[in-house]
């Protein structure tokens, strides 16, 4: 049986990129446990891994945390500087601050979440699909994954945003499709690089057909890089959302999010500080932990790797 | 290296192309309902709209729209305004010069900062400075354009009082705006250099440097920084890019009124021809920068040339 063959065969073909196909063959030296211990011997990664923890359960049980409704205003108590009652100040509507942050928190790390979600599967099936059929299905799929990234910086996510209109799902699509070339890229080249391994000529000669060589022989394979780019692709997806929200062009208020709480600010900077600071030092330590976790998670998968 | 230029323009054109098509074909496909009408404005009377129609050749097959569209594009008309009725290309003229200076200062201040911080944390790699200085760096780069603008306004405008809240096209009204927009550039660029120079130290024409007496200084600036700018400079074109789409939001931030600032107000008052306008214009600018960047980086390293 194919699916029999040892994962140490695999090692060969993507030194450091190795995942088992069966469990049952791995034993305690397998390539994903001695990841796991790399990983876990980086302090400042695990740091970050449990702010991201944290700051994810904030967004989770937020009700919980908070007396306040986000969108309860008080006008008389509007821009009260942070205090005992309202630990991080109000807005110009009176509204508290850090209850609008927790439930900012939920819409931001969502919109990142379900973006990466979305151009992971769109990109790991593009990359598939272009690595494995080659001539003209790798042309063209390869061609439209090109024409995304000759759009300068966020400007493709703009224009789509532009079209569809702003709100939650559209920025969730337009940043979806902007994130998708890096999987495809990835996923592409490591097929094109296991393509040829003896596990998959293997699979070939006894007949087994596409659908399943792409599905239980590549993408166990090509596993590592997908993972080590979403976590490096859920930083950048996060800092999109924020953007598109941060301009006007995601979810509408009065729903609260980190970057339209960030464009909130704006129009009080002279007069209410906390408004720009503490949403932005959220938003930033949200990255961070995400690059951060992203980074560990290479060095941890593959030393050797590099990401685009 | 005239062929290497040619044959680079002739991949260039084609890509060009594309990018017109992919925003021609994104505007009728993605946005429900006539084109005509989306393009003419909400406040166009019915008549306009045909006007608009027929001069635009919108009732004709798709392929002959774009035709007309291109040449259009190639005398540089790119519609007028749904909202105001100006010709597009009067208001993205108007608006160019400011995007482009503030891009354009960036990058020399980016390449400046980062080039510089790159050598010497790779200098004293391991150090307490090049600790401090990385970690800075990684703090730099996760730090959101929308949220350093604002940062630095509170800092320097609201609290020390000692530069303009309000950007605008003089020296200390561009320091915050260039500051912003070039934070992730900076870090990107130290990073790589800082891997670049570590790289080249280690190799053993360096040693050779040195050994035969070689001052450091110029063993490190004149031996191993020239080796090590090589990946830079692939990289600020890059980034370059980045800089024309982070415009976008920094203009907003400081009230710049350059392109972002245009297409971002056209967006919210669904001025479509402006919009599509300032996007194939950004992409046309970011083609262009690649082409010369591509240029001199094969002028600097001669490998390329011979692929």
């Amino acid at each position: 049986m194919p699916s029999s063959i040892p994962a140490s065969a695999t090692n060969k073909a993507a030194p450091g990129v190795g995942a088992t196909l069966a469990p049952r063959a791995a034993t305690t030296r397998s390539p994903w446990a001695m990841a796991l211990r790399r990983f876990a011997r980086n302090r400042v990664v695990i740091l970050a891994l449990v702010v991201l923890g944290l700051l994810a359960a904030s967004a989770v049980f937020a009700p919980l945390l908070t007396p306040f409704d986000p969108l309860q205003r008080d006008v008389p108590n509007r821009l009260a500087p942070p205090g005992p009652v309202h630990w991080l100040g109000t807005d110009a509507l009176g509204r508290d601050l850090y209850t609008r942050m927790l439930f900012g928190g939920r819409l931001s790390l969502f919109l990142g979440l379900a973006s990466v979600a979305l151009s992971l599967s769109l990109g790991v099936t593009l990359g598939l699909l272009a690595g494995y059929f080659g001539a003209l299905v790798d042309a063209t799929i390869m061609r439209l994954v090109d024409l995304i990234l000759a759009f300068p910086g966020i400007l493709f996510a703009i224009w789509l945003v532009a079209l569809l209109g702003p709100g939650v799902n559209q920025v969730i699509l337009a940043n979806a499709l902007f994130g998708m070339p890096a999987f495809a890229r990835v996923v592409r080249g490591s097929v094109l690089a296991i393509k040829s391994a003896d596990y998959v000529q293997a699979a070939r000669s006894i007949g087994a057909p596409g659908g399943r060589i792409i599905l239980v022989h590549m993408l166990p394979n090509v596993l590592a890089p997908i993972v080590v780019l979403a976590s490096l692709n859920t930083a950048q997806a996060i800092l999109v959302a924020a953007s598109l929200s941060f301009l006007g062009l995601g979810p509408q208020p009065p729903m609260p999010e980190w970057g339209a709480l960030l464009a909130d600010g704006m129009t009080y900077i002279r007069s209410a500080w906390w408004l720009t600071v503490f949403p932005g030092l959220a938003l930033t330590l949200t990255v961070l932990s995400s690059n951060l976790v992203g980074d560990g998670l290479r060095d941890a998968l593959d030393p050797q790797m590099v990401v685009k | 290296m005239l062929v290497y230029i040619i044959r680079r323009l002739i991949i260039a054109v084609p890509l060009m192309l594309a990018l017109v098509a992919v925003v021609f074909i994104m505007l009728r496909t993605v946005v429900p309902g006539d084109v005509a009408a989306l393009l003419a404005g909400d406040q166009a009377s019915p008549e306009q709209v045909e006007a608009l129609r027929r001069e635009m050749g919108l009732d004709r097959p798709i392929p002959v729209q774009f035709g007309i569209f291109l040449g259009n594009l190639a005398r540089g008309d790119l519609g007028r305004s749904a909202i105001t009725r100006q010709p597009v290309t009067a208001r993205i003229l108007q608006a160019m010069p400011i995007t482009l200076t503030l891009a354009t200062l960036t990058a020399l201040t980016a390449t400046l900062i980062g080039l510089s911080l790159g050598v010497i944390t790779a200098y004293y790699a391991n150090s307490w400075l090049d600790n401090l200085l990385r970690v800075l760096v990684v703090i730099g780069a996760s730090m959101p354009t929308f949220w350093v603008g604002p940062m630095l306004i509170l800092i320097f405008a609201v609290w020390l009082r000692s530069l303009p809240v309000q950007g605008s096209m003089t020296t200390a009204g561009l320091v915050l705006p260039v500051l912003t927009l070039g934070i992730g550039a900076m870090a990107g660029l130290s990073r790589l250099t800082r891997a670049g120079m570590l790289e080249v130290l280690n190799s053993d024409y360096i040693r050779t440097a040195r050994a035969k007496g070689l001052r450091e200084r110029a063993v490190v600036l004149v031996h191993a920084f020239r080796n090590a700018l090589i990946p830079a400079i692939t990289l600020i074109g890059v980034q370059f890019g980045g800089l024309l789409g982070g415009s976008v939001i920094t203009e907003r931030i400081f009230g710049l009124p350059g392109m972002g600032t245009l297409a971002i107000n056209a967006i919210h008052n669904r001025d479509y021809p402006v919009v599509q306008g300032v996007v194939l214009v950004i992409a046309g600018i970011y083609l262009l920068v690649n082409l010369l960047v591509d240029i001199a980086y094969a002028f600097v390293n001669p490998r390329i040339r011979y692929e």
